[in-house]
């Protein structure tokens, strides 16, 4: 799919909405017993983008996605999500900032000691939501992941595909103005791995949420970037005439530095040695 | 395995004190603030308390049976056997009782809270719940420790009771001694300053159980090897402190009673 695009120089681009960013780095450096993990990392995610975190395992990339989240703090940058500093900010203040975050953990993360449905509620139990409402939205949650017909399972009983979707459901149900997907493909067979990638993709082109996504799998990332969420047919289609989607981005990470900060044809179009590597 | 420095193991030490302080203190102050979690509590009361009945029932008996019998050997020779009732009440409510009480509850439910609580840690579910705009420590440390508190408490009047229930079977039927005598002596043996004393180590020991069993359970890294490490840990440092506690407890107590 990358060749595709490597040939394809006229492709045509579609949509553009760069905007304040959602989230934006600066210098931002952490290390864990004495090894540097991010080294003066600065980027930032425009409103409506949907960015795709590649690289090497042990490049940083995990850590990037809870430092975005708060759940790590840098040793020095600043980091703002919606114009406000998470580098600093009591945690008592952060819970209420990840009100508009969801998270899609790399091992799905589900609470195995609840139901599908009552992790999927965790969030709306604890803002004290009515029952009633608190199912609908549940059912209608876990139709946008297709897994209505598991309310009532408990994560052993699902597969690792099933349990990343119902990830996905319990991230998107308090309609999240943010959502982070830690390697949601990982571990994955490449048939169920489309159809997180297509959830993905509906979430991009349905609700235009923004999204940082890591992942493992070149084939995930181009498909995202060369593909639409067609809500008539339920399905994703390719982009005409190889075009890519302009909302999608690239940040490629090596050994705790940015390698690559840019759109799907500089990516591709790139002359850095290392990253025509990684590419091929 | 790398060699640490003296300089490093102290700052290690110090940060694990420090962070234990930490926590222990969030975990207080966190019901004095909403959101509590009442349901919570009250699960975690059912399965302490409740489910500690068993074993403390079983532990506190056999307890109060042997003490009696052990007792009855050296108090023939004074010919004051009848101050077995005397004996056993005072051992088991000062002493035996909350020890006791303690380190089986400790045994049982501090391993419980660092493996619960560990395994969550390592997959990623805490971290989940922090993602999900819920406080672990209030959601998992504070109905721990409350109801460790509230239950330890009771499981240990339970302890003393059945204790002297069974050092009573034991003289009555084996050492040919007067029930009546018995009770009535357990009853005179036990002061004011005795209950207090046997009722205020119960508060201590639950305190120790839940913030350390918690501690290590937070603190789990290294995949399910790391949880069985916390584990571990858990109960060997909680039932180290409830003995040491313990001593301190009974200096302070006879410090201001005078017995």
């Amino acid at each position: 799919m990358a060749e595709d695009l490597m040939t394809g120089k006229d492709a045509k681009v579609t949509d553009s909405s760069p905007q304040t960013p959602v989230v934006a780095f600066e210098n931002v450096s952490i290390s864990f017993d004495l090894k540097k993990v991010l080294d003066d990392i600065s980027f930032s995610v425009a409103q409506g983008e949907t960015r795709i975190i590649l690289g090497p395992a042990g490049g940083g990339k995990s850590v990037l996605m809870k430092l975005t989240n708060g759940l790590l703090r840098p040793d020095s940058g600043t980091i703002r999500v919606f114009g406000q500093e998470v580098s600093s900010m009591p945690e008592q203040e952060l819970f209420k900032l990840r009100g508009k975050i969801g998270m899609v953990f790399q091992e799905s993360a589900l609470f195995d000691s609840l139901s599908v449905e009552d992790n999927v509620a965790y969030r709306l139990h604890e803002e004290h939501v009515p029952e009633k409402e608190a199912h609908e939205r549940v059912i209608e949650a876990l139709k946008f992941v297709e897994l209505e017909q598991a309310v009532t399972k408990f994560p052993s009983e699902l597969s690792g595909g099933m349990r990343r979707r119902v990830s996905i459901a319990r991230a998107i149900i308090s309609r999240p103005d943010l959502i982070l997907y830690d390697s949601p493909t990982g571990g994955l067979d490449p048939i169920t791995s489309t159809t997180i990638i297509e959830l993905v993709m509906k979430q991009r082109d349905v609700n235009h949420t923004t999204s940082l996504m890591i992942t493992h799998r070149l084939q995930d990332a181009f498909t995202l970037a060369m593909n639409r969420f067609n809500p008539e047919t339920g399905k994703m289609q390719p982009i005409p005439d190889g075009g890519v989607d302009e909302g999608t981005k690239f940040l490629v990470l090596n050994e705790g530095k940015i390698v690559f900060d840019g759109t799907t044809h500089e990516l591709v179009h790139s002359e850095d040695p290392w990253l025509r590597e990684y590419l091929s | 395995m790398p060699f640490v420095s003296p300089e490093d193991f102290a700052k290690q030490k110090v940060t694990a004190v420090q962070e234990y302080s930490i926590l222990s203190w969030q975990a207080v102050a966190a019901l004095f603030s909403r959101p509590r979690y009442w349901a919570d509590i009250y699960t975690q009361m059912d399965s302490i308390g409740v489910g500690s009945m068993p074993i403390i029932v079983l532990t506190g008996f056999f307890t109060g049976c042997v003490l009696a019998l052990q007792s009855a050997t050296s108090l023939k020779a004074f010919g004051a056997i009848s101050m077995t009732g005397n004996l056993v009440a005072l051992s088991m409510v000062k002493e035996l009782g909350p020890v006791l009480t303690g380190l089986m509850v400790s045994g049982r439910n501090a391993a419980g809270m660092a493996s619960e609580i560990g395994s969550m840690k390592v997959t990623e579910q805490i971290d989940a719940m922090r993602a999900l705009g819920t406080d672990p420590v209030r959601k998992l440390v504070t109905p721990r420790l409350y109801a460790t508190i509230f239950m330890l408490f009771f499981l240990t009047i339970v302890a003393d009771a059945v204790g002297i229930a069974g050092g009573a079977l034991v003289s009555v039927t084996l050492l040919g001694l007067n029930a009546s005598s018995y009770f009535h002596a357990s009853y005179r043996a036990l002061e004011y300053a005795d209950v207090v004393q046997g009722l205020t180590k119960p508060i201590f020991s639950a305190f120790i159980i839940a913030t350390v069993g918690c501690y290590f359970g937070m603190n789990t890294k290294g995949g399910t090897q790391g949880v069985g490490r916390s584990t571990t840990q858990a109960v060997v440092i909680s039932s180290v402190f409830i003995i040491v506690v313990d001593f301190l407890v009974s200096r302070a107590m006879i410090g201001i009673f005078g017995r």
